[in-house]
C-alpha cells in the first residue's frame, strides 16, 4: 500500500491583483516528516501556508491536509491542524495562559483539559513565570513561543510554522529550532517555512525552494546539494599577489572573488578530487605563496545561487545566510 | 502502529472516529460563551473604555435634566419623569458603537486568524461580541435608571409592565448592536469605525422624541423623528413605565402603536443586519 502524503498540494495558484502570489505550486509531506518549504520574501511561502491551513482560497489547484480537502472540507483539516502564524495571533489583552486555555476551549477541549494542558505547555515552553502576564508585555521570543504553544494545544499530528524564528535573537532561535525538534522526533508532520538556509538544513527532511510562487528545487539538502554539483575553492595567500586570481582561473567554474585585504580568493569548482593538491602545486609555480587552501562542498546558500541567479536572501555575499541579518 | 507510519487515510480515519469534539449546539453554545468571556475579560482590563457604559450616563443624565431640562416646558408632567426613557434610549444607543469598535479591533490584531483556523463554532466571533453588548447596554440602562431614582424619576405601573419597558430596550440595544456590527466589519479600523459610527448614532439618538418631543419640530424633521425607531421604543417604554409621552397628539402609526412598532423595527434590524453583518465578516475575512 501507497502512503497518502499526510500534506499534497498540486497546482496551486493564486493573484491578488495584478501580483502573482502562487504560480502553480506542488508541495508534498509525508507522515511524521518536516517539510522545509524556502523562499525569499515575498516567494509565495505565506501564501502557501494560508491555502494549506483554509485561511485563504487558491485561484486554482487543490490541496489536501489529512486527507481532507482545504476548500471543501476546512472544519476536517481545522481538527487535524496546528499553526503558528508570523505575526502573532494572540490575544494581547489576555494573558498568556487565559489565550492559551480560551483556545483550547475552542479547539473543542473540556475546561479541565485545556487547564490542564496550558499549565503543561507553559511549563514545557519556559512561560510559567509570564504565564499570568498580559501578552502585551511580552518579548517577541516569548510571543513567539506562546504562539506555538496555542498551536499544540490539542496536540494536532500536523504542524504549520511560518518563519518561526525571524526576527529572533540566536538565543531564542536554537531555543525555538529544540522544541521543534522534540516535536518531531514525537512524530508530528511539520511543514516549515523558511528564509534560513542553515535553517532549512538543520530541520527539514525535505526542502522545497520557492522562487515567485513556484517550486524551483524538491529534495534532500544533501540531493539539492548534489544538483548544483561541486562545491567552493578557498584560497588564502600569505600576502596579496597581483597574478593570483589569473593562476586559479584554469582550475575553477566561475568567477574569482577576491577579499577586500586581498588574501582571500574564492571560486566555485566543479570537483574536488585531488583540487587542493593540484591549486597549490599551480600557486607555487607561480610563485605565489599559499597559507591554506580548502575545497568546501557547496552550502544551501550556493544551491540557492545556482537555482535563482541571485544572491539567496538575507546573505551577503560570503557568508551563509545568518539569522542577524533579518 | 508508530505516528511515523500513519498516514493521511489514518489521520482522516482517526479523526472521524472519534474526533475532538463534541459538535452541534453544545459546541456553539460553547464557543459563543468562551469568546463573550474573552470580550468580558477585555473590557475589565480596560475598564476606563466602558466610561461610555459607565460615566456617561451620569453626566448626561444629571446634565439633561438639570441644565437643558431647566428651559424644556412640557404640557402636564415635569421633565424628569419625560426624561429617563429618552435617557435611556439615548445613552444606549450613543454607547453601542463599542461594537463596531471592538469587532474592527479583532479583526486588525491577528487574532481573528487564530479562530479561522481553529475547529470551532465560527460565528461565536458575531454572537459573542452581540452578547457582550447586550450586557453592557444592561449595565448601561441600570446605571441610568440608579441616577433617575436618585434625580426623583419614578415609574408608575405595575412591576411586570417595567420590566417589559426596560426588556424593550435591551431587545432594541441588541438588534443595534448588529448594525454597529456591520459598521465594524464594513470599516475594518477602530478610528474609522468610531467617526463613522458616531455620524449615524448621533442623529439617531437626537432626532426623536427621546428628549423633546417632535410636535414643534420643523415638518421634515419631524416626520424623520416620528418614524424613527428610537422614538417608538422611548414612547413605548414611557408607556410601559407608566410615564408621561407626548405622543398622544401625534397621528404617525409607529407612535400610535409603540410598543408593536418598537418589536417590529428591532425584529427587521435583526433579520437585516446579523445577515449583513455575517456577510461582511465572511468579505473582512477572505483573501
Amino acid at each position: 500500500m501507497t502512503t497518502e502524503p499526510v500534506i499534497k498540494a498540486r497546482g496551486l495558484r493564486k493573484r491578488f491583483g495584478r501580483t502573482v502570489a502562487l504560480d502553480g505550486l506542488d508541495l508534498e509531506a509525508h507522515a511524521g516528516t518536516v517539510l522545509g518549504v524556502l523562499g525569499p520574501n515575498g516567494a509565495g511561502k505565506t501564501t502557501a501556508v494560508r491555502i494549506l491551513t483554509t485561511l485563504s482560497a487558491p485561484d486554482a489547484g487543490q490541496a489536501r491536509v489529512a486527507g481532507y480537502d482545504v476548500v471543501r472540507e476546512p472544519a476536517g483539516v481545522q481538527r487535524q491542524i496546528g499553526v503558528a502564524a508570523q505575526d502573532a495571533t494572540v490575544d494581547g489583552v489576555l494573558t498568556g495562559r487565559q489565550n492559551l486555555v480560551m483556545i483550547g476551549r475552542l479547539s473543542g477541549l473540556s475546561r479541565s483539559a485545556a487547564r490542564a494542558r496550558t499549565g503543561e505547555l507553559l511549563s514545557e515552553f519556559s512561560l510559567d513565570d509570564a504565564g499570568d502576564r498580559v501578552v502585551k508585555t511580552y518579548s517577541g521570543g516569548m510571543r513567539r513561543r506562546l504562539d506555538l504553544a496555542a498551536a499544540l494545544i490539542s496536540r494536532p499530528p500536523v504542524l504549520f510554522l511560518d518563519e518561526p524564528t525571524t526576527g529572533l535573537d540566536p538565543v531564542s532561535r536554537q531555543r525555538m529550532w529544540d522544541v521543534i525538534r522534540s516535536l518531531v522526533a514525537e512524530g508530528t508532520t511539520l511543514l516549515l517555512t523558511t528564509q534560513y538556509l542553515d535553517e532549512a538544513d538543520e530541520l527539514a527532511d525535505r526542502i522545497v525552494v520557492i522562487d515567485h510562487g513556484r517550486a524551483i528545487a524538491d529534495g534532500t539538502a544533501a540531493q539539492l546539494k548534489r544538483e548544483v554539483g561541486g562545491g567552493r575553492l578557498e584560497v588564502t595567500l600569505s600576502e596579496p599577489h597581483a597574478d593570483a586570481a589569473t593562476a586559479l582561473a584554469p582550475f575553477v567554474s566561475g568567477p574569482v572573488t577576491v577579499s577586500a585585504d586581498r588574501r582571500h580568493l574564492r571560486a566555485p569548482v566543479t570537483s574536488g578530487g585531488g583540487l587542493a593538491t593540484t591549486v597549490v602545486r599551480a600557486l607555487d609555480a607561480a610563485q605565489i605563496t599559499v597559507e591554506d587552501v580548502q575545497v568546501r562542498p557547496p552550502s544551501l546558500d550556493d544551491v540557492f545561487f545556482a537555482l535563482t541567479g541571485s544572491a539567496a536572501p538575507g546573505g551577503d555575499d560570503d557568508q551563509p545566510a545568518l539569522a542577524e541579518a533579518a | 502502529m508508530s505516528a511515523g507510519e500513519m498516514d493521511a487515510r489514518d489521520l482522516r480515519a482517526r479523526s472521524s472516529r472519534g474526533g475532538l469534539r463534541a459538535g452541534g449546539l453544545r459546541a456553539a453554545v460553547r464557543d459563543t460563551a468562551v469568546l463573550t468571556g474573552r470580550n468580558l475579560v477585555h473590557m475589565a482590563r480596560e475598564p476606563l473604555r466602558l466610561s461610555d457604559v459607565t460615566i456617561q450616563p451620569v453626566l448626561f443624565t444629571l446634565l439633561f435634566i438639570y441644565v437643558l431640562g431647566a428651559g424644556i416646558v412640557l404640557p402636564g408632567g415635569a421633565y424628569t419623569q419625560y426624561a429617563i426613557a429618552g435617557l435611556l434610549a439615548m445613552n444606549l444607543v450613543t454607547s453601542a458603537i463599542g461594537t463596531a469598535v471592538g469587532l474592527s479591533e479583532d479583526l486588525g490584531s491577528g487574532v481573528i486568524d487564530r479562530f479561522r483556523t481553529l475547529p470551532m463554532w465560527k460565528p461565536a466571533v458575531l454572537v459573542g461580541r452581540s452578547l457582550t453588548d447586550l450586557l453592557t447596554a444592561a449595565l448601561c440602562g441600570a446605571i441610568v435608571v440608579a441616577t433617575g431614582l436618585v434625580v426623583g424619576w419614578r415609574p408608575h405601573s405595575d412591576p411586570g409592565s417595567v420590566l417589559a419597558g426596560f426588556a424593550l430596550f435591551l431587545l432594541f440595544s441588541y438588534a443595534l448592536s448588529w448594525g454597529c456590527a456591520c459598521i465594524g466589519l464594513f470599516t475594518g479600523d477602530a478610528e474609522s469605525a468610531q467617526g463613522l459610527g458616531l455620524v449615524i448614532l448621533f442623529p439617531l439618538a437626537i432626532v426623536s422624541d427621546a428628549l423633546v418631543p417632535t410636535q414643534r419640530m420643523p415638518a421634515v424633521v419631524r416626520a424623520i423623528a416620528q418614524w424613527n425607531p428610537v422614538s417608538a421604543v422611548t414612547t413605548a417604554s414611557r408607556k410601559l413605565l407608566g410615564n408621561p409621552d407626548a405622543a398622544g397628539a401625534v397621528h404617525a402609526w409607529p407612535l400610535q402603536h409603540p410598543v408593536l412598532a418598537a418589536i417590529i423595527w428591532s425584529l427587521a434590524m435583526l433579520a437585516v443586519f446579523a445577515p449583513l453583518a455575517a456577510w461582511l465578516y465572511r468579505r473582512q475575512t477572505s483573501d
